[in-house]
């Protein structure tokens, strides 16, 4: 199981364990060993995003942000490459070995960016969140989002019977970056079956999923909760 | 070897990648899809991009998709020539990748969504704007833009006093908002903002870019 390095200053996190997002960079400072103290931005009840304090760090108002010493930065994507990049000599690979696999890993990060997010977010917030933000899920909404995810997927299966992860043979910034979503719509919204009736998808999902790191973060996240282990 | 590019010169993100070159002083060779024909959707493209989607960029042995991917990777590969669109440093390089994700999440989603009602689709269809839609996103692009104009009070350009891909990326589809959407006040109105714009858009790299495209 993957564990700080000591002699890698802490960096402090914004945000809360449980959103996609601040997961996304949890994930990654796992990977890469680097120690971190989590600075709870209630975005639920007392709203702390909204607050000008937080403001002054992230003018969108947005969790996560990233200290680092005296830099600071935001949105999760530009900081798991800022990680991935600063850390390259210890923990996991996550931006491949060559400028190749550099350029493969940047690809796909971008494809879970533009492709994948905007079909799986909507299903996430219309058939979990929403009512935790006081509002109404559209099943519609939700359905309409799921086809769209279906249509990625059918490229994801079509990749990954070339190759063990979307980047190439090793796990990357961009595997990781689906995880906190689709956990949420297997787990909460019981949707595995679109992952199981795809192969290849349902092997790499079972593959990163079951990854220490991963689960360590989920048992830290939602204490108590049970997950179903992929393929169950 | 040449580098060529997959794409479309209406595209907005074909139109970025271009631009990329420009700045870094690469030649390439534009093979042109016909997006009416349907030529992003067939076989032989699919193979090269299975989402259907240009641009599709070649160099070498290496074939890549995703603007935001291909423009990272010029910036890496050219880093010793043309200009230092990743800036000098590992800050500078973590702040170009948070505003290039700041305008991939925030601002590119608005502006496409309200360059598409305003002007894109009665080009295709003969429709004018769905209101509501556009209702929908002129507050969203407002408020990003009062953040723009607070941010480049602090600096010349979006990641620090230096021109880099976060800049660039904004390129496209702030062109085709600013010159068909008839909005461009939501721009033009806010100095800071005003003048970066004036700033980049009169960018060699830019102006190239236009007339390579235009027809």
């Amino acid at each position: 199981m993957a564990t700080a390095s000591s002699h890698v200053p802490k960096v402090k996190l914004y945000g809360v364990p449980y959103s996609v997002c601040t997961s996304r960079v949890i994930m990654c400072l796992l990977e890469k060993q680097v120690g971190y103290d989590l600075q709870v931005v209630d975005i639920v009840k007392t709203q702390d995003h909204k607050k000008p304090e937080f403001l002054k760090l992230q003018p969108f108002g947005i969790i996560p942000v990233l200290q680092d010493k005296d830099f600071s930065v935001f949105e999760s994507r530009a900081i798991i490459r800022y990680i991935a990049r600063k850390h390259e000599g210890h923990g996991t690979p996550l931006y491949g070995t060559s400028e190749k696999d550099k350029a493969m890993v940047d690809q796909w990060l971008e494809v879970e960016a533009q492709n994948y997010n905007p079909a799986i977010a909507p299903a996430v917030w219309h058939l979990i969140h929403a009512p935790l933000f006081g509002q109404q899920g559209d099943p519609t909404v939700a359905k309409a989002s799921i086809e769209k995810l279906e249509k990625v997927l059918d490229v994801y299966e079509g990749v990954l019977s070339q190759s063990k992860y979307l980047a190439g043979d090793f796990f990357s910034l961009a595997d990781l970056s689906h995880l906190p979503f689709t956990q949420y719509l297997i787990n909460d919204a019981k949707r595995g079956d679109i992952f199981d009736k795809r192969p290849h998808v349902k092997e790499w999902w079972k593959s990163i999923s079951t990854r220490p790191t991963w689960i360590k973060h989920l048992s830290v996240a939602f204490p108590g909760k049970n997950f179903d282990s992929p393929g169950s | 070897m040449a580098v060529k590019i997959y794409g479309n010169p209406v595209s907005p993100p074909t139109r970025n990648v271009i631009a990329s070159l420009y700045e870094k002083g690469v030649e390439f060779e534009l093979v042109v899809l016909d997006l009416l024909a349907g030529a992003h959707k067939k076989p032989e493209h699919l193979k090269l991009q299975p989402f259907g989607k240009i641009p599709v960029y070649q160099d070498g042995d290496i074939t890549l998709f995703e603007s935001r991917a291909i423009t990272r990777y010029i910036a890496t590969k050219y880093e010793g020539q043309g200009t230092p669109l990743y800036g000098k440093t590992p800050t500078e390089k973590a702040l170009v990748e948070q505003w290039v994700e700041v305008e991939s999440q925030n601002y590119s989603p608005v502006t496409s969504a309200l360059n598409f009602q305003l002007f894109i689709k009665k080009l295709f269809t003969g429709e004018g704007p769905d209101e509501a839609a556009v209702a929908v996103e002129v507050p969203k692009l407002n408020a990003v833009l009062d953040i723009y104009e607070a941010r480049l009070t602090e600096s010349k350009y979006l990641a620090g006093d230096f021109f880099s891909l976060a800049d660039l990326s904004h390129f496209a589809n702030t062109e085709y908002f600013v010159k068909h959407s008839g909005k461009a006040d939501l721009i033009t109105s806010r100095p800071h903002v005003a003048a970066w714009w004036q700033d980049i858009s009169s960018r060699p790299s830019w102006q190239k870019t236009i007339a390579y495209c235009s027809f």
